[in-house]
């Protein structure tokens, strides 16, 4: 199963399909059924891919750690969450060398946080190649008190910072890796609308 | 030359809470009215920004009215309560002096009376008299300024100011200060190019217009600055209507009644411009507010008329999208009775 997103506005990302680069250098971040389109890439990749390949891994709800380190890339490592991943993501993106290919798969908070990371280490967002595999879950910020609401399946949603109840928009800003949140019932705080499991 | 209109005092004024914006006679007349015909679409509406018609908002390149003083003390309690409205990314420093010499020397040029611009070298002395400021500086030298150099001079200019780097042929809104937006959002907004940040915007985009506006928009060259109109409505003369503030102003959206609609809404127009600048070669982008209260429109029989037509017609999209749908039938129904169905002249401008 890879992504069935919708086609939406223009702020909203869009992903690809993971294909070997020719690169000197392979820097690979996962999670849960992200696991399954590293596979596929290493499938397809050359014998010289993975003994020159780094590869992050989360493993979430869905675990394929165990076949993704039988791989046996140059380097495999594996945490319990993406906020716990990041700083060594950083660190990794800081002194990566010129030239490595770097490949994103998995939740769309997971390619929003690491392509926001990479950004920060000023990488060129448009050069990472993306992969959409698993949940739809979103990062929403409140437009309102700017805190940021993780794992968000429902429209509208309750920003778990300020109490808002929000819309969850497509609009989306890599920067914040994270879609825009806003007051659905600002007009008449008494009209509540239902919540819907949409985001799944 | 000092022509009458500018001889007005400027007003004191509040943009929140009692409201006390109003329009003298003259303001109304030399406003930008948006409509040159009785219907309404988005389209590649630029023209260059020169040689404007005396008597009107176009007549300078930077335009200063009877509301300057009172919007800038409204820019300066938004600023204190949300600095995330001033953001510059930190490649956008030059962009900021460039911006800074631009305001300055289009308001010590149109306006004299009112501002200097002396500059010896790198030691500039700029004085603002009517909001009171005396200042000298070091060009180049953020540590001489009380504020960084985007953030000083927009302070002291009406109207949003965004601030494009052009990089892969494409914008990217990497500086700005927001303040009197309508309903976006310059801290979600920042580091997005010109198709995503545009990507709420409905039919514009099927239709073409971004794409052939960011092509006119790349080939704006310093010698000549572009201008477009764009307009919404709000209710009260709130300049502030942030996304982030939304759950505050949301409610007024359902107050316009009958009674209430001729001094209580507002045609909201922005005069927007577009500049290259010359040592970043970035594109600044001002976006000026003008609000004309329905009561205001009544006194240009031609202007009643048109918005009255233009809010008949307007697709629902676009209605929706702006945040009209509460009040768009009482407004339609108090600007019925100003309309003769006689023919209107070409043009936006009064008869
Ligand atoms: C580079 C300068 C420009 C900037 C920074 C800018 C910025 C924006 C922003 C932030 C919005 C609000 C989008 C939202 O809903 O979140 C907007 C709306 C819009 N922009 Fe631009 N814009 C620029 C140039 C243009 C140009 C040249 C056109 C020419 C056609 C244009 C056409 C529009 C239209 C039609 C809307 C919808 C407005 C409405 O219905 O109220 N923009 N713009």
């Amino acid at each position: 199963m890879s992504s069935a997103i919708e086609p939406s506005i223009k702020s909203r990302p869009v992903y690809g399909t993971l294909k070997p680069a020719t690169a000197p250098a392979h820097l690979i971040i996962a999670d849960a059924d992200g696991g399954k389109a590293v596979l596929d890439l290493a499938t397809a990749a050359p014998t010289s891919f993975l003994p020159n390949a780094e590869i992050c891994y989360i493993p979430g709800k869905a675990d394929h750690s165990v076949t993704l380190e039988a791989l046996g890339a140059a380097r495999f490592y594996t945490g319990p969450s993406i906020a716990a991943m990041l700083p060594r993501l950083k660190r990794t993106f800081e002194r990566m060398h010129m030239g490595t290919q770097i490949y994103l798969a998995g939740s769309e908070s997971l390619i929003g946080l690491a392509m926001k990371t990479a950004m920060e280490a000023n990488i060129d967002f448009e050069a990472i190649q993306t992969e959409h595999r698993g949940s739809l879950a979103r990062r929403v910020q409140c437009v309102h008190c700017k805190g940021i609401t993780e794992g968000v399946t429902t429209q509208p949603v309750t920003c778990a910072h300020c109490g808002l109840l929000l819309l969850v928009r497509d609009h989306y800003s890599r920067r914040y890796a994270a879609f825009q949140g806003v007051n659905i019932n600002a007009e008449d705080p008494s009209d509540i609308p239902p919540k819907e499991e949409v985001f799944t | 030359m000092a022509t009458p209109a500018r001889e007005l005092p400027f007003r004191d004024e509040t943009f929140r809470d009692d409201f006390t914006f109003k329009n003298s006679p003259q303001t109304v007349l030399r406003a930008p009215f948006p409509f040159d015909k009785d219907s309404y679409m988005y389209a590649v509406n630029m023209e260059l920004h020169k040689d404007g018609r005396a008597g009107t908002a176009f007549e300078e390149p930077i335009d200063v009215d009877e509301h300057y003083v009172s919007e800038m003390r409204d820019r300066a309690l938004v600023l204190d309560e949300d600095p995330l409205r001033c953001q510059s990314l930190p490649h956008m420093t030059l962009a900021g002096w460039d911006t800074l010499e631009l305001l300055m020397s289009c308001k010590a040029a149109s306006y004299p009376e009112w501002f200097s611009l002396e500059r010896d070298g790198d030691r500039w002395h700029w004085i603002n008299r009517p909001l009171g400021i005396d200042d000298t500086f070091t060009f180049g030298d953020e540590t001489t300024l009380p504020y960084g150099p985007l953030e000083y001079i927009t302070r002291q200019a009406q109207g949003d100011f965004c601030v494009l780097d052009e990089r892969a042929g494409n914008l990217w809104m990497d500086a700005g200060i927001v303040t009197t937006q309508a309903d976006w959002s310059l801290d979600f907004d920042i580091g997005m190019n010109f198709f995503e940040w545009h990507a709420p915007v409905p039919l514009a985009h099927e239709r073409g217009v971004f794409t052939r506006a960011l092509k006119y928009l790349l080939s704006v060259q310093q010698a000549n600055p572009a201008r477009r109109l764009n307009w919404t409505m709000t209710v009260n003369p709130r300049l502030d209507t942030s996304p982030e503030n939304y759950h505050k102003w949301g409610p007024e959206n359902t107050h316009i009644t009958p009674e209430n609609v001729a001094d209580k809404l507002f045609l909201r127009i922005e005069l927007q411009s577009f500049w290259r600048l010359p040592r970043s070669n970035a594109l600044l982008f001002p976006i000026r507010c003008y609000f004309l209260s329905m009561r205001d429109l009544t006194t240009v029989p031609k202007w009643a008329t048109r918005m009255h037509r233009v809010l008949k017609t307007l697709p629902p999209e676009i209605a929706s999208y702006k945040g009209l749908d509460h009040y768009r039938e009482i407004a339609i129904d108090y600007l019925a009775a100003f309309d003769d169905g006689q023919e209107t002249t070409a043009g936006p401008f009064p008869d």
